[in-house]
């Protein structure tokens, strides 16, 4: 059963009626005018152009199926929110300007230049209502990618200087400080020795040659440090030839969030060449989502190479430490359900390693109804959870995730995204809610059968 | 030379010339566009029978989706059949292919092809009153979508009405139905109608990719 706390009214019911669109407001750096902002969207939006994403932009039926994929449009009813339209400037643009026929459509007056007055409106539409998840992508009947076209629309944005505040805030800190939230190395090193004596455990520290790098999200260890000591108790119990870096520590990636290619470029690196210094096999990738997509399927981009050492999700590695014998676990006496992050699931193909986790740890794992590929999305994904102004909206559409939860009745709830815990902890304050999000690699460490190394 | 000589001469050679060229242009002008290699380690292999596999797939709606979307998939199902069915199973189609492609093949009774023709007409109505109706089609949708729409339903009603005559003599009715194919023809390269192509590239290529990740597809 659940209680209401009190502290804030629970309008599930009269969810429609209630529902406060977000404040209107286009934030912008930088100075410059207007043409100007509008041809480096356009451009840099362009500039990365393949047969994939020139064919999703040219292929596009107007079917408007992929709006009841979208849980921005599912809780709203919002047309604005349909998923193809965030992408609609951008559309028009290389209709207009790139695609085959763009002579015809300026000669024909039939596809309106962009202006900065759109482009400061869908400012709203690509950040704050657009956690990148994908589920979109799996409705459309031509297979249009449109979570990836609105990255790159994401590019085009963030050139123009037209990113919501608060996001561009964190991306630079993370590119100035190495760490969105200013984690420096010597804090990073300061907090993995509290928890070492916390925990009583031995945390490997800037080893100058091991088999696996483990590597941390700013949101684990400022808010949920215990991570920190959970990861080296698993890689400890595996027998792993290990170590933190000060040098490469921070896995999240928020110029790929925020839509600057240098800046993801640059974070990735850090990752990839202290795996390279220190002689890795494998780099294993802590609860976070879009560190997944950004180091396991586009870090070895950046790096213009492939990757000389294999990256793993801390789920995936689990799976297999668990599935051969490298650690053990005892089974927990309590039905336990999974909440997917989409980058690591939907998007990244890791949909199974959890499930395997979770089959070890428990016998009542409650699989929820639209599980897995399928799964709604927290949304606070895609650096939605940052924006402010955009709570409102991810307050709303968390209803469809507590809908699901609550529907397997199972005693506790696990993910694997410390992005997905942090929005989970946030909209469970906003409502009251008596379902706290836990960590699977937690639960994991929590119950390590001691013979298990 | 009189309409129907027209029709059938100049018209439909021109509308053919647009079709084909216009198609290959618009192919061109995106499979040309540079390729970057990607690097990432593949989960499982995935080449030209991922693509195959989502091209097939993406032709049915996924379980979860099924409920929101079955009336909107239901009439483009009915569309499609239909007008597959009226293009290429028709007898005097056939035959009208047999004469440039040299080969025939078995068609479908008459009253077959006319009921689905009217069917995919109906459906055709429905899926506009539907993009004038839904808040997130009226939204979407442009020029392309209505002129589209009336591209290809324009031929199917004209060809309907060659039996019906409806007071024309028969070679005004034939000429005016070849006049509305060569329409169709002619833009179907240029606006969304170029899905009877591009399905297979954007399908394809997400397969490939996705299931490259061994992500849903």
């Amino acid at each position: 059963m659940t209680t209401v706390d009190g502290r804030h009214e629970l309008d599930r019911e009269a969810e429609r009626l209630a529902y406060k669109p977000p404040e209107i407001r286009h934030d912008k750096q930088g100075d410059m005018d207007s043409d100007e902002r509008i041809n480096k969207a356009m451009h840099n939006f362009v500039k990365n152009f393949n047969t994939q994403t020139a064919s999703y932009l040219d292929g596009c039926l107007h079917c408007g199926m992929c709006a009841d994929a979208c849980h921005f449009h599912v809780r709203t009813d919002d047309p604005r929110y349909t998923p193809i339209w965030k992408i609609e400037l951008f559309k028009r643009t290389y209709k207009r300007q790139v695609g085959p026929f763009a002579f015809f459509y300026r000669l024909l007056g039939l596809k309106r230049q962009v202006t900065i007055e759109d482009l400061e409106e869908w400012q709203h539409l690509l950040y704050d209502s657009c956690t990148v998840c994908g589920r979109c992508s799996l409705v459309c009947p031509m297979g249009i990618d449109i979570a990836g076209l609105v990255s790159m629309a994401r590019h085009g944005m963030f050139k123009a200087g037209l990113v919501p505040h608060e996001l561009h805030e964190v991306a630079k800190k993370s590119a100035e400080t190495g760490s969105p939230l200013g984690i420096t190395p010597d804090k990073f090193e300061d907090r993995a020795d509290w928890m070492a004596d916390e925990h009583d455990v031995e945390i490997p520290m800037d080893v100058d040659q091991a088999d696996v790098l483990a590597v941390m999200s700013s949101i684990e260890i400022q808010k949920y440090p215990q991570s920190i000591a959970a990861t080296a108790k698993i890689l400890n119990a595996a027998g792993e030839s290990w170590t933190f870096r000060t040098d490469g520590f921070e896995a999240t990636n928020f110029g790929m969030l925020s839509g600057n290619p240098e800046w993801q470029k640059a974070a990735s690196l850090k990752l990839i060449d202290a795996a390279v210094k220190i002689g890795a096999k494998t780099l294993v990738l802590p609860e976070c989502g879009h560190a997944y997509m950004a180091l396991r399927w586009m870090g070895a981009n950046m790096y213009g190479k492939p990757l000389p050492f294999k990256v793993m999700h801390i789920s995936e590695y689990l799976a297999d430490a668990l599935n051969t014998g490298k650690i053990k676990v005892k089974k927990v006496d309590k039905s336990i359900t999974y909440h997917d992050p989409c980058q690591v699931s939907r998007r990244g193909g890791a949909t199974q390693a959890a499930r395997d986790v979770l089959n070890h740890l428990t016998g009542d794992f409650r699989e929820m109804p639209l599980g897995g590929d399928y799964n709604w999305c927290c949304g606070g994904g895609g650096g939605v959870v940052t924006i402010k102004r955009a709570d409102p909206l991810r307050h709303r559409v968390f209803k469809l995730k507590m809908d699901q939860v609550e529907q397997t009745e199972a005693d506790e709830l696990v993910s694997s995204c410390a992005n997905c815990r942090q929005s989970f902890d946030d909209s469970q304050q906003h409502f009251g809610w008596d379902y706290t999000m836990g960590s699977l690699m937690e639960m994991v460490a929590e119950n390590l059968e001691e013979d298990g190394s | 030379m009189d309409l129907l000589e027209f029709a059938k001469g100049p018209a439909l050679q021109v509308a053919a010339y647009i079709l084909v060229a216009g198609s290959i242009w618009r192919l061109v002008g995106i499979v040309l566009l540079k390729e970057k290699p990607d690097y990432s380690e593949p989960r499982q292999s995935a080449g030209l029978l991922a693509a195959l596999k989502v091209i097939y797939t993406r032709s049915f709606t996924a379980a979860p989706f099924k409920a929101a979307t079955l009336y909107p998939k239901m009439l483009a199902y009915v569309m499609h059949i239909g007008l597959f069915a009226v293009v290429f199973l028709f007898v005097p189609h056939i035959m009208f292919f047999e004469g440039f492609l040299g080969i025939e093949w078995p068609g479908l009774p008459n009253n077959i092809i006319y009921l689905l023709g009217v069917a995919a007409v109906v459906a055709s109505f429905a899926l506009l009153v539907r993009r004038l109706t839904s808040p997130v089609l009226k939204l979407i949708s442009n020029f392309d979508d209505y002129f589209s729409w009336f591209a290809t339903v324009l031929p199917l009603i004209t060809g309907l009405m060659i039996p019906v005559r409806m007071g024309l003599r028969y070679e005004t009715i034939l000429a005016i139905h070849i006049l509305s194919v060569a329409l169709l023809m002619i833009w179907l390269p240029f606006g969304k109608l170029g899905h009877t192509f591009l399905v297979f590239v954007t399908r394809g290529t997400t397969g490939m990719v996705f299931e490259r990740r061994g992500a849903k597809t």
